[in-house]
C-alpha cells in the first residue's frame, strides 16, 4: 500500500505552495499535485502587490519583479483622473516566475511536488478523508493522506466533495478577461485603474506596467454585466480605442471569486485555502498576498493538528482568519456592494471633488479625512481600500 | 465540439449547454460558479457532466470569451454544432 502522507495540497498557485514550504519545514511529509504541467503558467493575473504585504510573507527576489509601483491613477468616466499619494509602494510581479520560485522553495523544504496530477475526488475514510484520486498519464491512482488542502483556485471542487458549499454567487464572480500588450505608452510607475459603465460595469480595467513598453491591460466586471456583453469584447473596444498600435503578446480568461470569505474553510480533515476558499479582497480583486497569509495561518494550525493527532486543531485557522482579515474582508465587501451601484455621474462627481482639493491634501488619509465632513459617499471608502489595501493589505 | 443529449436523467432538457472547445481558455470560471459541480476541467479539456446539469446558465453568463452558449433544441443549432 501506499505510504500515508501527512498532508496533500491540491494546487500549486502561491497558497498550495505556501502552505506546502510552511508545513515541509516543520518536518511533516507532504504531497502538492497541480494538474497543469507547468507551474505558474498560464498567468491569469494582473500581477500586483503591495511590498509590504509580500515582504511579510517571503524574501523578495529581485527576478519576481517587472516593474516598481509608486503611484496610482483612478481614471473617471469622463476622463478626470485622480492621483492619490500612495505613501508606500508595490510591484507588478512576473508570475511565472514567482508561482514558480514559491513551488522551488516548497521543494527545498521537502515537499513532494508533482504535476500534470489532475485530483478528480476525495476518497472517504473513517474520520474524514482518507485522500485523494490523482488521474495522471497512466489512469488513476489513490494518494492517502491525514489532512487533505484544497489550494485549488477559483475552479475549487474540493471543498464541495468535502461538503462545504463554496460555489460563487454570479453577483461576486468578477468575469475577466486580460491581454499583455506591447510597444503601448506606459508609465513604469504608475498603475491605472478605470472606472465607468462603457468600460467596465460593475468592476474595473486596469493597465498595469510590465517595463519595456509592454503592460497588464484587462478588466474584470460581475456576472451580472458578463450576462449582457462578454468581458473580452469589453477589453477589445478599450484596446482598440486606447492602443490601436498595440502588440497582443496573450490573451487570457480568468475569474476571481469578489466575495466575502466562506462561512466555513474547514470541514473535518479538509482545509481551504486562497481563491478556493474566496479569501480575496473583494474591492481590490487582489488574492496573490492574501492567500498566501491565510496559508500560513492554515499552515501552523495543520502544523499543531499533525503534532497533537487531533483535527479539531484546524479550527484555530478558522478562527484567526475570520477574526483577522476574514472581518475586513466582509467590510469590503460591503463597500465593494455599493461602489458597484454607483453611475457614471457620481463617480465624475467624486472625483472632481477630489480633484478640487489642494494637491498637497491628496494625500489618501487627507483625501479620506476631508471627504468624510463634506462627503461621506463610499467612493472615499474606496480611494482608500485602492490606495492603501491592494497595497498595503494591513491598513 | 461536445455535444450534450437531449435528456437528462430528469427528464428532457429544456436547455442545452454547449461547450465550444476552441474558444474555451480553460480559465474555470464557469467551474466556480456552477451551483451542481457539473463541470469538470483539466488542464486543457472541459466536460459537462451531464447528470448533474441542471441547464441553470450561470456558467454560460460568466464565461468571459463565450465559450459556453444555449442551445435550443429544435431550434435548428443542432445539426450546425456538428460541424
Ligand atoms: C485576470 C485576473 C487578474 C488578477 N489580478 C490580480 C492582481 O493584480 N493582484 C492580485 O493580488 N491578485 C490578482 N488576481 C487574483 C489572483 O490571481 C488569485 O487570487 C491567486 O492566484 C490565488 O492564488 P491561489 O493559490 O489561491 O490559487 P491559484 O493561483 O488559482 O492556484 C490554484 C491551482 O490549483 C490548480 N488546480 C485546480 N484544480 C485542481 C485539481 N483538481 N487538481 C490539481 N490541481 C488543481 C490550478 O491549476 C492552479 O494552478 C487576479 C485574478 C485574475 C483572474
Ligand atoms: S447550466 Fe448550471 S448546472 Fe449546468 S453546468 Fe452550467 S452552471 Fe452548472
Ligand atoms: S468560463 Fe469559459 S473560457 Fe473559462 S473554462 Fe469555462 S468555458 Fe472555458
Amino acid at each position: 500500500m501506499s505510504p500515508v502522507w501527512d498532508v496533500i495540497i491540491v494546487g500549486a498557485g502561491p497558497a498550495g505552495s505556501t502552505l506546502a514550504r510552511t508545513v515541509a519545514a516543520a518536518g511533516y511529509s507532504v504531497l502538492m499535485l497541480e494538474k497543469d504541467r507547468d507551474i505558474g503558467m498560464p498567468v491569469r493575473c494582473g500581477e500586483a502587490v503591495s511590498d509590504t504585504s509580500l515582504r511579510e510573507l517571503v524574501d523578495v527576489d529581485p527576478r519576481w519583479i517587472a516593474s516598481t509601483i509608486r503611484r496610482f491613477r483612478l481614471i473617471a468616466p469622463d476622463g478626470n483622473m485622480v492621483e492619490p499619494d500612495l505613501g508606500g509602494h508595490g510591484y507588478v510581479l512576473e508570475r511565472r516566475i514567482f508561482d514558480y520560485d514559491l513551488a522551488r522553495l516548497a521543494s527545498e523544504a521537502g515537499a513532494v511536488v508533482r504535476t500534470k496530477s489532475y485530483v478528480d475526488a476525495l476518497v472517504p475514510g473513517e474520520d474524514g478523508f482518507a485522500g485523494v484520486r490523482v488521474k495522471g498519464n497512466n489512469g488513476a491512482t489513490i494518494e492517502r493522506a491525514r489532512i487533505i488542502v484544497g489550494a485549488d483556485g477559483v475552479e475549487s471542487r474540493v471543498g464541495r466533495w468535502a461538503g462545504l458549499r463554496t460555489e460563487t454567487r454570479l453577483r461576486d464572480m468578477e468575469c475577466c478577461a486580460q491581454m499583455t500588450l506591447s510597444n503601448i505608452p506606459v508609465e513604469d510607475d504608475a498603475c491605472d485603474f478605470y472606472f465607468g459603465q462603457s468600460v467596465a460595469p460593475m468592476g474595473y480595467l486596469w493597465v498595469f506596467p510590465k517595463g519595456r513598453n509592454t503592460a497588464n491591460v484587462g478588466l474584470g466586471i460581475s456576472g451580472m454585466a458578463a450576462k449582457k456583453r462578454s468581458p473580452l469584447s469589453y477589453l477589445q473596444d478599450f484596446v482598440a480605442r486606447t492602443y490601436p498600435q498595440a502588440g497582443i503578446l496573450t490573451t487570457v480568461a480568468g475569474g476571481v471569486p469578489c466575495a466575502a470569505t466562506l462561512e466555513s474553510v474547514v470541514s473535518r480533515n479538509v482545509v481551504l485555502v486562497g481563491d478556493a476558499a474566496h479569501q480575496v479582497n473583494p474591492v481590490s480583486g487582489g488574492g496573490i498576498t492574501s492567500g498566501m497569509r491565510a496559508a500560513r495561518l492554515a499552515g501552523e494550525a495543520v502544523i499543531a493538528a499533525l503534532r497533537e493527532n487531533s483535527p479539531q486543531r484546524l479550527g484555530d485557522y478558522q478562527r484567526q482568519w475570520d477574526k483577522g482579515y476574514g472581518a475586513k474582508h466582509r467590510m469590503y465587501y460591503r463597500i465593494k456592494e455599493a461602489v458597484h451601484g454607483y453611475s457614471d455621474e457620481t463617480l465624475n462627481r467624486i472625483a472632481a471633488g477630489v480633484l478640487a482639493l489642494k494637491p498637497e491634501k491628496r494625500t489618501i488619509w487627507g483625501v479620506f479625512r476631508v471627504a468624510l465632513t463634506r462627503n461621506p459617499a463610499l467612493i472615499w471608502d474606496m480611494v482608500r481600500v485602492f490606495g492603501l489595501t491592494s497595497f498595503d493589505d494591513d491598513a | 465540439m461536445y455535444i450534450p443529449s437531449l435528456f437528462t436523467r430528469k427528464g428532457p432538457r429544456v436547455l442545452l449547454i454547449q461547450i465550444k472547445d476552441d474558444a474555451c481558455d480553460f480559465c474555470g470560471c464557469c467551474v466556480g460558479v456552477c451551483p451542481e459541480d457539473a463541470i469538470e476541467l483539466q488542464e486543457a479539456r472541459i466536460t459537462l457532466i451531464e447528470d448533474r446539469c441542471t441547464n441553470c446558465a450561470k456558467c454560460v453568463w460568466v464565461c468571459p470569451f463565450e465559450a459556453l452558449i444555449f442551445l435550443k433544441p429544435g431550434a435548428g443549432v443542432l445539426p450546425e454544432a456538428g460541424k
